[in-house]
């Protein structure tokens, strides 16, 4: 719910969860998968430098309404 | 007639949160608030119970759902039986979509959670009894989840969500009403007008457009928020770990890292060892002022903002999210990195 706030109040927002399907469902736009409900950005910092970066691409994209972006392995 | 009952590995009574990750697992028989439901069962028996971690579930669903499945397919029950989830957002969805899948095979099924849990929307086909938010509403669900469940098992044709109990699922029945649309418009209105507010139409969640993007994130103020429940070591302002009542605001005053032992997670949704061991693994602190270094991003504003996200209610965290986007908007953030679990 703040993602999509967040947004209404013009401020484009990415959410990173590892539960992208009720992300989904209350209405965030911009939504990346993280790994686990435990650590969303992963355990390392390798992990954490390609999820982040994949985040702030969305943030410089224009979406449909809740897309999903997968971060590659 | 024969019930199988759903459970989370906590209610099955194999763990808490530190084995979220139990994969699908079948024990005989009726097993926890397992027990208290048979008691309402009219001529069913729940011959088998199903467990599965939240978190097992929620990450591996395609695995858990077809395990479940095929335990399911074996003890050919007349009923599935899942939850009650109460106000738990993950126990909720792995119900409603173990429930759904169910119905979907021609197994009746119901699930009991609490009518502004995620799962309610997952759930399809099967039927949803409402529940308190937590578990404290347990003996007053067990008695309208066993009469649902027994009417499903029976065959007999149900009524409409109000009249038998469960969540409207969006189907509509043609009938022939007694009344008028202009008299039932009446009747409503005079209802509302007594504090009564009733609706025949159920209204979906609403939707917010995409702002566009970030045009030079290069030379932006960057926000980190989270749902994560990340605060400063000992929680000085008692953020609650669950159904928070508010958000806060802490200055990061320069930070290069959420430094373990400086910050902790409180969130009661999950188990927070890992994120406790390194708080970046739930707000990255580190790699983004990384990345203002590299000049990737522009700023990071100094102020993160948290909250924990499970439990709330809806209208609560919507709340939530104006504040902290007045505040936001207020500081000239151009741009938001979020967490949630």
């Amino acid at each position: 719910m703040l993602a999509k706030e967040i947004e209404r109040a013009g401020i484009p927002a990415v959410y990173v969860t590892s539960l992208p399907t009720v992300a989904t469902m209350i209405g965030a736009n911009r939504i990346v998968r993280g790994p686990a409900i435990t650590h969303p950005f992963g355990l390392d910092e390798e992990d954490r430098r390609r999820i982040v970066e994949r985040a702030l691409d969305m943030l410089e994209t224009d979406v449909e309404p809740t897309t999903v972006w997968e971060v590659d392995e | 007639m024969k019930a199988v009952h759903y459970l989370n590995q906590f209610f099955a009574g194999l763990g808490g949160e530190g084995q979220a990750e139990t994969p699908p697992t079948r024990l005989e028989g009726a097993v926890g608030p397992g027990r208290g439901l048979a008691a309402e069962l009219e001529g069913v028996e729940i011959v088998a119970t199903l467990a599965c971690g939240d978190d097992y579930f929620a990450e591996h669903e395609d695995e858990a759902l077809a395990a479940l499945l095929e335990m399911l397919a074996e003890l050919d029950p007349d009923v599935l039986v899942a939850g009650p989830a109460f106000g738990s957002g993950r126990y909720g969805y792995a119900c409603a979509r173990l429930a759904a899948a169910a119905a979907e095979r021609g197994i009746p099924a119901v699930a009991a959670m609490h009518e502004e849990n995620p799962g309610v929307a997952e759930a399809a086909a099967a039927y949803v009894v409402p529940t308190a938010v937590n578990v404290a509403g347990m003996r007053d669900a067990l008695p309208r989840l066993g009469a649902l469940a027994s009417a499903l098992a029976s065959g007999r044709e149900l009524g409409s969500a109000g009249e038998e109990g469960y969540l409207a699922r969006g189907f509509r029945r043609n009938y022939v009403a007694e009344k008028t649309g202009a008299e039932r418009a009446v009747g409503l209105l005079l209802a509302k007008l007594a504090g009564d507010t009733r609706t025949e139409v159920r209204g979906d969640m609403d939707r917010v457009e995409p702002p566009p993007p970030v045009t030079d994130l290069a030379s932006a103020l960057v926000a980190l928020v989270t749902e994560a429940g990340c605060v400063p070591q000992g929680n000085p302002d008692h953020l609650q770990s669950v159904r928070a009542q508010g958000w806060f605001r802490y200055d990061l005053g320069g930070a290069d890292t959420l430094a373990s032992g400086r910050y902790e997670s409180v969130h009661g949704g999950f188990d927070v060892t890992l994120a406790n061991e390194d708080p970046n693994r739930l707000v990255p602190l580190d790699t983004v002022r990384g990345l203002e270094r590299a000049g990737r991003v522009g700023r990071v504003h100094e102020a993160l903002y948290t909250t924990t996200g499970n439990g709330t209610p809806v209208v609560v965290a919507t709340r939530f999210g104006q504040e902290i986007a007045g505040e936001l908007r207020d500081a000239g953030v151009q741009a938001v990195l979020l967490s949630g679990t």
